[in-house]
């Protein structure tokens, strides 16, 4: 883990504050998350009070403070899906998974959020299950289709 | 490899005269694939064909041609606009011309493959056939430009889009392309090319129609010795991918309107602000970068004219704000994406308060056109004060959906009957959409208004960066508007009053509309009345006194809605019903006594014990009780339960 953050704060110079926002998107990408930890040390580097690195980590929709489920599906909910029906599967998965969007079940096995626009608007609705769309998504498929997917990940 | 490289830049790049030599045109076409002796399969892979499967399609059809020991190429391409085609292919056999197949999934590849290469061609995948001069036709096929999905397009921007690999700059300058920016940093100054944009009338397609050329000029005129040039590829408006799709369809043009335009403001820094979530695109335009600069097209003294440029790619980090300008310029600084008031203008005082352009990629892409063909030939296209065309994303309940690109002053009208062949399942038009989350609706009465900055202005509609919704009967207008309304009230950034707290209260009204009162309590009906003459008060302070345009134009879905649905509002009000049936807090359900058995399913399910019965009796609903949960709808067997 140290190692990693290594390599990633060695690619920036200390002390600029341009850098901060893709300091911070390297790390999520590589961690999957922001730690405490890990704002504590970009502060450092940067020269900002941590304060200040969570008044900005908070204000963008891209940073997560909790690491995301084994399955992490995102639900498109741009226009085009929402007038397609993706009110409903929003619901319904938050029913089966019992989770709020940008919430991780305790078991850490699924999360979920909802992004505006994956561009596949033809296909609404549409979501994407870690890096896998699925398209034409049916409320009355949802069910049976995360059952199989906490399946896959309970047997693997 | 090296020395293609080496030829191209010595033999087209540098030449002097326009036209190559009849040698070095060989080679390009070799280079073009014109001349190709194996078949050759191209492969669309763009975001939206990736969605539709494409990547699987293009595993099938390398398994198929390494299975059969074939000698064939298979090219990857950028999106040519038909999303409704994806996955789409195109098969070249040598000399004939090109054959398209739409919707090649992985299980029909083989026997695609199959048929085509045994003459026995299956007319059900097959969209028609591309001519290019001096090759055979295919008889009896129609042609791609006679679809009138194309023929009533125009286009210019996208013209390299879906033709060529997007990941190879040799195909890009066999295209023609970094010729007229090669020639532009030896023979012309900043000032000429400012003047050659000035000229044109090229209006930034991001929705506000600012003359380019002006912007320009205003940011060469000042006298800091550092300038910036920002391409916002951050198009946030759900239900709008052009960008992405012109960015990793024709991402080396993008390059090339870039460089031009940090060269005539005389700047070396330029920015790519990428939105997130399409890592594909993304990793397309690092690619083309690293390869441009390998060219010596980019970096210092660029072809020894002593002009240098370094384009660097920025990740947006998710805040629809940071698609304005100054927003956009306060989180490249690393800071919280917030406006600032104007002026200062970023072209006097932007990134680092230097002063900085920024442009949309679609504007981008008009330049090495509009320097390589001159400001009068842009000018015979699109009308008098808006010449060229305009790129769309036509999505939602149309019949096909995609990207295109139509000359100014085409008509809605014909967007949505000739290109997007009219609604899906026979339904009725409601509203076409244009202009995303903040955009107005157009009405089926007003269906042949132009496609014009100034025409669409004085109706009160901004063009918008590219989005245009076809919007169904099955769509209610006061829940799509509260769906836009939540989206701005998530979105704000909360730095002026007017705009954090005009998006909240007006959902809450608008939440309020389309749902029946929890309790009697008497005091809750006459708050309800209370919001709902407040509403229209509220957006109109909101425009006038929101700090940016996203606050400024946070209400205009609502007015827009308004004035042309006003009977629906007062249905969901005075009546409490959505004839659309989608506002579920309206919803009323009704047994049928006929189908009902009795079997006391939906009566255990019920949360609110709405539905009385015998056992084995047909049971009823209470209206008053019910809250249109649908439980009961989900949970019957016999279909009994129907929606009122």
């Amino acid at each position: 883990m140290g190692q990693n953050y290594d390599a990633i704060f060695k690619k920036y110079k200390p002390g600029r504050r341009e850098d901060l926002i893709p300091l911070l998107q390297d790390i999520q990408d590589t961690e999957g998350f922001l730690s405490e930890e890990t704002i504590v040390k970009a502060g450092t580097f940067i020269g900002l009070s941590t304060t200040k690195i969570y008044g900005l980590a908070t204000f963008y929709d891209q940073f997560r403070f909790i690491p995301a489920g084994k399955v992490h599906i995102r639900i498109c909910n741009g226009t085009s899906c929402y007038i397609n029906g993706s009110q409903a599967v929003i619901a319904k998965i938050g029913e089966i998974t019992g989770l709020a969007p940008g919430q991780t079940g305790r078991d850490g096995i699924f999360s979920f959020e909802i992004e505006t626009c994956m561009g596949g608007c033809n296909n609404g609705p549409v979501i994407r299950v870690n890096d896998e769309y699925h398209t034409h998504i049916r409320t009355d498929h949802l069910p049976e289709f995360i059952k199989k997917l906490r399946f896959i990940v309970e047997n693997d | 490899m090296e020395d293609l490289k080496k030829y191209l830049v010595e033999r087209v790049l540098m030449l002097e005269s326009d036209v190559v030599s009849p040698e070095t045109e060989k080679v390009l076409q070799e280079v073009r694939r014109e001349k190709t002796t194996v078949p050759v399969i191209y492969v669309s892979s763009g975001t939206s064909s990736i969605i539709s499967g494409s990547e699987r399609t293009w595993a099938a059809l390398r398994e198929y041609i390494t299975d059969n020991e074939l000698k064939a190429g298979l090219v990857k391409v950028g999106c040519q606009g038909p999303a409704n085609f994806e996955p789409f292919v195109c098969i070249q056999l040598p000399g004939k011309n090109k054959l398209f197949f739409r919707n090649i999934t992985e299980e029909k590849v083989e026997s695609l493959l199959n048929g085509v290469f045994h003459n026995d061609i299956n007319e059900d995948d097959l969209a028609g056939q591309h001519g290019t001069r001096g090759f055979e036709m295919w008889p009896g096929i129609p042609f791609m430009e006679e679809l009138p999905f194309f023929s009533r397009q125009k286009r210019i921007v996208m013209n390299n889009c879906g033709c060529y690999d997007p990941e190879s700059i040799e195909e890009y300058i066999a295209r023609g392309g970094f010729r007229v920016f090669s020639k532009t940093i030896r023979h012309y100054t900043f000032e000429e090319v400012c003047d050659i944009f000035e000229r044109s009338g090229l209006r930034g397609r991001s929705g506000g129609g600012y003359p380019t050329g002006l912007k320009w000029k205003q940011a060469l005129n000042t006298g800091s010795s550092t300038k910036y040039l920002i391409c916002n590829a951050k198009e946030s408006d759900p239900g709008a991918f052009t960008d992405r799709t012109l960015l990793e369809s024709d991402p080396y043009r993008l390059i090339e309107g870039i460089a031009i335009a940090s060269y005539a403001i005389g700047s070396s820094n330029a920015i790519i602000f990428f939105r997130k979530g399409s890592e594909h695109a993304l990793q397309r335009i690092r690619t083309a970068i690293g390869k441009t600069r390998e060219y010596g097209l980019l970096g210092h003294n660029i072809f020894s004219s002593g002009y240098g440029l370094d384009i660097t790619v920025r990740k947006e980090s998710g805040a629809f704000v940071c698609g304005e300008e100054t927003a956009l310029i306060s989180t490249l600084e690393g800071k919280r994406g917030m406006p600032k008031l104007k002026p200062p203008y970023p072209s006097m005082a932007g990134l680092y308060n230097k002063p900085t352009v920024i442009n949309n990629v679609e504007t981008l892409m008009n330049v090495p056109l509009i320097m390589q063909n001159g400001p009068e030939w842009f000018r015979r296209t699109g009308t008098e004060n808006s010449p060229g065309t305009k790129v769309f994303a036509v999505a939602g309940r149309g019949r096909m959906s995609g990207v295109i690109e139509v000359e100014m002053g085409t008509s809605v009208r014909t967007i949505l009957e000739d290109i997007a062949d009219g609604i899906k399942d026979g339904k009725e038009l409601k509203a076409v959409q244009l202009g995303g989350v903040t955009g107005s609706f157009i009405t089926s009465e007003n269906l042949d208004m132009k496609i014009d900055f100034d025409a669409l202005k004085e109706k009160g509609i901004g063009m918008g960066a590219g989005g245009f919704i076809i919007i169904d009967e099955n769509t209610c207008m006061v829940d799509l508007v509260r769906h836009y309304m939540e989206f701005m009230r998530n979105e704000s950034c909360g730095k002026c009053i007017p705009c954090r707290e005009g998006t909240g209260r007006m959902l809450e009204i608008l939440e309020s509309i389309i749902k029946k009162p929890e309790n009697e309590e008497s005091g809750t009906t006459l708050e309800r009345f209370k919001g709902v003459m407040q509403l229209e008060s509220i957006a109109s302070v909101m425009k006038d006194t929101s700090l940016c345009g996203l606050g400024q134009n946070a209400p205009n879905p609502f007015l827009s809605a308004l004035r042309n649905y006003r009977e629906e509002f007062e249905e969901h009000i005075f009546d409490r019903k959505c004839r659309a049936n989608i506002c579920r807090g309206l919803r009323t359900f009704s047994i049928d006594v006929e189908k009902c058995t009795g079997c006391t399913a939906c009566a255990s399910k019920c949360p609110v014990n709405a539905i009385y019965g015998t056992r084995l009796q047909p049971f009823f609903i209470v209206e008053d009780k019910c809250i249109g949960c649908g439980i009961c709808y989900d949970v019957c067997k016999f279909s009994a339960i129907t929606v009122k």
